[in-house]
This record gives structure tokens, sequence and C-alpha cells, in this order.
């Protein structure tokens, strides 16, 4: 092989086509690597009298790990998050197979589409709205109080349980279309192929679909939790103040006390959080099957 | 007794879309209502919740700040992710793997954290916050999307097409904005559509890094505070418009593309 490493050059003109990738790329460094950099250095850097002073030390992280009303954000997010995601795999687990089995191929398309549309439902919009409807006034309490069910109106708005109904709203939405995508790709030979073998039709859930389709839960269950985990809007506006999650920790930090230090430790936490979650499920999410 | 059989499913159905629209159809619906709170009982219809918003100047000018960063910051984004897919796919070049990576990385981080990055690094460099930097933040986290989108549709069934053009004497440059770029029109579109509705509808990066000017959603946040208004319901509505819209002209253009590829 003799030939020349660059390319070879056509003509002596410009041809700005070769330079097509670097507009991105440079905002890709300029815009997320450099800020994610400079989010690890300040994380280790110290707020003095109210300014940033560029003294190298660990205290923030150990300030972190250490505290316990900080670390305990840390537990909440976590606990938040699992729990949304379950009960999310959960409600739309059914709701996909219901439309990839259950429903003619005419409708599929269609419901599933309707099934999605309020996916897009402005996102500060859509926390507020789950208000109007439990809150202490809301409809609810409303019809609940008519009935004579209760005396007293039910607490239900800003508490643990309201942030994650938001984000089971939110989410069931989105696993349903993992779930849908990858549960329409099973040949239907394999499962025709266990009945014809006397499998019953519970077996053939258990032993063939659901395994086949666990790659469409790993991927929508992962892309909820790395949204769900850095989300500040659903336990702002659902949660309220009465327990912190990591996100509202961090825009306190940065809104009230402008401390950027302990802001970027508690980033770089939920960061590693997403990658070891990233690194325990990755052999699960084939991404290219759903 | 067919029905029977299928009740279950059809029940479970309903309940699953009731739940997933019981919101939508509360939040729309009180925004039409004829007294000072967004809940039962239900007096209306009232147009006078509109009429507020649309009296209401901050509300407003953040409504035209939000559509003048969606629609800058996405022609950008746009532009950008058309370079790269070309670049990429056609002048593949060294460490294509990690570049595409590296292109695709934004998406794996949330915005939160994508956003708390840009404002210690423009606190360090300067750089005030301003809509300026809010549309900085929503080029970067539809960039990914948008570069994704429009590689996919650079086949091969392209490369004959750009062969002849080269043959009939264009240029690189030539080929790439008098033919890929004019059959690449739906994609482009689909993709630009898509980057309006996420930036029109982003929050916490508007949030982090504005100030004065906000966008929509920021403004909304700020009326929360007043505690449930039908006002927040009218304007809650009117963004829920304008995202169908957008998504609904978006997936026409996919549907577009979808079609042109068979």
């Amino acid at each position: 092989m003799t030939r020349p490493k660059g390319k070879p050059r056509k003509s002596g003109r410009f041809e700005f086509t070769r330079w097509a990738i670097h507009p991105a790329l440079l905002f890709t460094v300029v815009l997320f690597v450099l800020p994610l950099a400079m989010m690890v250095v300040v994380s280790f850097w110290q707020r003095v009298y109210g300014r940033l002073s560029a003294t190298w030390s660990t205290a923030n992280y150990s300030k972190f790990f250490g505290t316990e009303y900080l670390l305990d954000t840390l537990f909440n997010s976590i606990e938040v998050t699992v729990v949304t995601t379950i009960v999310s795999i959960l409600l739309a687990y059914p709701l996909a197979y219901i439309l990839a089995y259950k429903v003619s191929p005419r409708w599929q398309k269609l419901i599933l589409i309707f099934a999605v549309l309020p996916f897009w439902t402005a996102y500060v919009v859509r926390s507020y709205s789950w208000l109007l409807v439990i809150s202490e006034n809301g409809i609810v309490n409303y019809v609940l109080l008519n009935l004579g069910l209760i005396d007293q109106p039910l607490q239900m708005a800003y508490t643990r349980g309201a942030t994650i109904l938001g984000f089971v709203h939110f989410f069931t939405m989105l696993l349903t279309l993992t779930i849908y995508a990858n549960l329409v790709q099973i040949k239907p030979s394999y499962q025709k192929a266990a009945e014809d073998l006397g499998a019953s039709r519970l077996q053939v859930f258990f032993r063939i679909t659901l395994p086949l389709s666990i790659p469409g839960v790993a991927v929508g269950a992962f892309i909820t939790f790395v949204i769900a985990i850095g989300d500040f809007i659903t336990p702002q506006i659902l949660g309220g103040s009465t327990e912190v999650l990591v996100p509202q920790a961090i825009i306190l930090q940065v809104s009230r006390a402008a401390n950027f230090p302990m802001a970027s430790v508690m980033s770089i936490t939920l960061m590693l959080v997403i990658v070891l979650v990233y690194a325990l499920t990755a052999k699960h999410q084939k991404m290219d099957r759903v | 007794m067919n029905w029977l059989r299928h009740f279950p499913s059809t029940a479970y159905l309903v309940i699953a879309l009731s739940f997933i629209y019981l919101p939508v159809v509360v939040l729309v619906l009180f925004s039409f209502q004829d007294g000072a709170l967004p809940v039962f009982p239900f007096t209306g219809p009232s147009l006078q919740w509109y009429e507020k918003m649309f009296g209401n100047e901050r509300l407003v000018e953040s409504l035209l700040n939000s559509i003048v960063v969606a629609v800058l910051s996405s022609l950008v984004t746009t532009v950008l992710g058309f370079l790269a897919a070309y670049g990429m796919a056609r002048r593949t070049p060294r460490f294509a793997g990690g570049i595409r990576f590296l292109l695709m990385a934004p998406l794996t981080v949330s915005y939160l954290i994508i956003g708390m990055g840009l404002l210690i690094t423009f606190n360090l460099i300067g750089i005030p916050k301003s809509l300026f930097a809010v549309g900085l933040g929503h080029v970067i986290i539809n960039l990914p999307l948008c570069f994704a989108v429009i590689y996919s549709q650079f086949g091969d069934h392209l490369r004959n097409i750009e062969w002849a053009a080269r043959d009939l004497g264009a240029n690189d440059t030539q080929t790439l904005l008098r033919v890929i770029a004019p059959i690449m029109k739906p994609s482009l579109l689909a993709s630009f559509c898509l980057s309006v509705t996420l930036s029109w509808d982003e929050f916490i990066i508007a949030f982090l890094l504005s100030r004065f000017d906000v966008t929509l959603p920021v403004i909304i946040f700020e009326m929360l505070r007043a505690g449930l208004t039908p006002e927040v319901n009218a304007a809650g509505t009117m963004v829920f418009a304008i995202s169908m819209l957008t998504i609904g002209v978006g997936v026409i253009f996919m549907f577009v593309v979808a079609r042109e590829k068979k």
C-alpha cells in the first residue's frame, strides 16, 4: 500500500465539505465536554465567603457523603426513581401487550399514537395538571366528598406519592412505546411452535414472550431512570418541600447559596449513579432490537 | 360472545387511556372556567382567562422569547446536524466510531447536569445569563437527535445521484447544497420540528441560564407560586396546542420520509 496518508488534493480550490463534521464537533466539545470537565474541576474547589476559590480539596465530597440531610436526598431520589420505574413497567407492559396482541393491526398504530400523545404535553404543565386532580379541592377529593366516602379531603398533593404519580403517568407512556416496539418484532412462529409443542398460554407468555421482550423493558427502564432521577420539576411541583430530591437540592445550592462546588458534587454523584445503572443493565439493553 | 373474551383487554385499555388523558382533559376543561379556581364545579365556558393571559405582558413577551429561542436554536442545530451527518456518511473521518459516540453523548446526560455545567462554565468565562445562553444550551441537547435523524437518511440509494452530479461537473460543495440538501428536505424539516418541540418545552436549562428575559415554561413555573388559577390552565393549554401542532407537522414529514424510502 503506497497510498498517501492524507486525502489527495483534487484541486487547489477550497472545499468546505471537508470540514462538514467539525462545527458539530466544536459545539459538542465546547458546550458539553468542556462544561462537564469544568464541573469536575469546580467540585474540588471551595466556596470562601460566597466566592469561588481555586483551592483543591475533596472537602465538598466528604461534606456531601458525611452529612445526613444531604446524603438523604440521594437515597430519596434513588427510592423514588426505583419505585417509579417498577410501577411504570407494571402498568405499561399489559398496555403494550394488549396493543400488540389483542388489538387488530389496523387500530394498533392509531391507538398507540393516541396513547403516547400527552407525552408531549408541556412538561411544566403536565405536573401542574395533576395538582388539579389530586389537590385538596381537586377532582378526586371533590368526587369522594360528594359520594360521602370521606369527611375530610385527603392530603395527596405535596407528598412522595404525588411525585411518583406524576412520574408514573409520564413514563408509562414511554415504556409502552419501547415495550410495544419490542413485542411486535418477536416472530409469531416462536409462540406458535411453543403452542404446537403443548405449552399452555401462560407457559408461552412466561417462557417465550416475556424473555424475548426484556430488551424493550430494559431500554425503557433505563431511559426512565435517567430522566426521572435528573428531573427537578415533578418533585418540585407535586412533591412540594416535604422531602428534597437531588435535583431540588442542586437548584437550592445554586439559587439560595450560589454554592457551585456543592452543586457540582451533587451533579457528578447523579451522573455516577446513572453510569452505574447503565453498567448493571447494559447487557440486557440490546438497543438494536428495539 | 366475542366481546366477553375481549372484555379484560378492552377494560384495561380504557382505564389506561383514561389515566393518561385525565390530567390533560382537566387542564383544558378548566382553562374555560368562569370562576377564580380551576376546580369543580365547572362554571363555563368562558374565555376570560385567555383574555387575561394575552393581557399579561410578561407572559406574551416570554411566549415570543420561546418562539425565537426555539426557531433559532433549531435552525443552528439542524444545519450542524446535517453537515455532521454528511461528513460522517460521505467523508467518513478517522476515529469515526469515537466521533459518533461523542456527538451522541449529550443524550445520556440529564438536562439538569448539562445545564449546571453550562452555568458554571458561562459564569467562569463571563457569558451572562441570557436567551443567547439558553439557545446555546438547546443546541447542545438537540444536536444528537438531529444528527441521528438525518444520518439515518444518508442511505446508499443517494450515492448514484451524487455520483451523477459529480460526473456532470458539480464539486462537493455544489453536490451538497444543490443535490443532497433538496433531497433531504423532509428529514431536515422533521428534525427541525423535533428540535423546536423539545426546545419549546424545555425548562431546566432555560431556568438556569436566563435572568431577565425568560421563556414560557419558566414564566409558567413562576406563575405556579400563586397556586392554582385558570390562567395557568389557559397558558398550559396553549403550550400543549402548539406542541401538538409542531409534532403533527414533524410526523407528517416523517411519513414523507418513510414513503420516499419505499
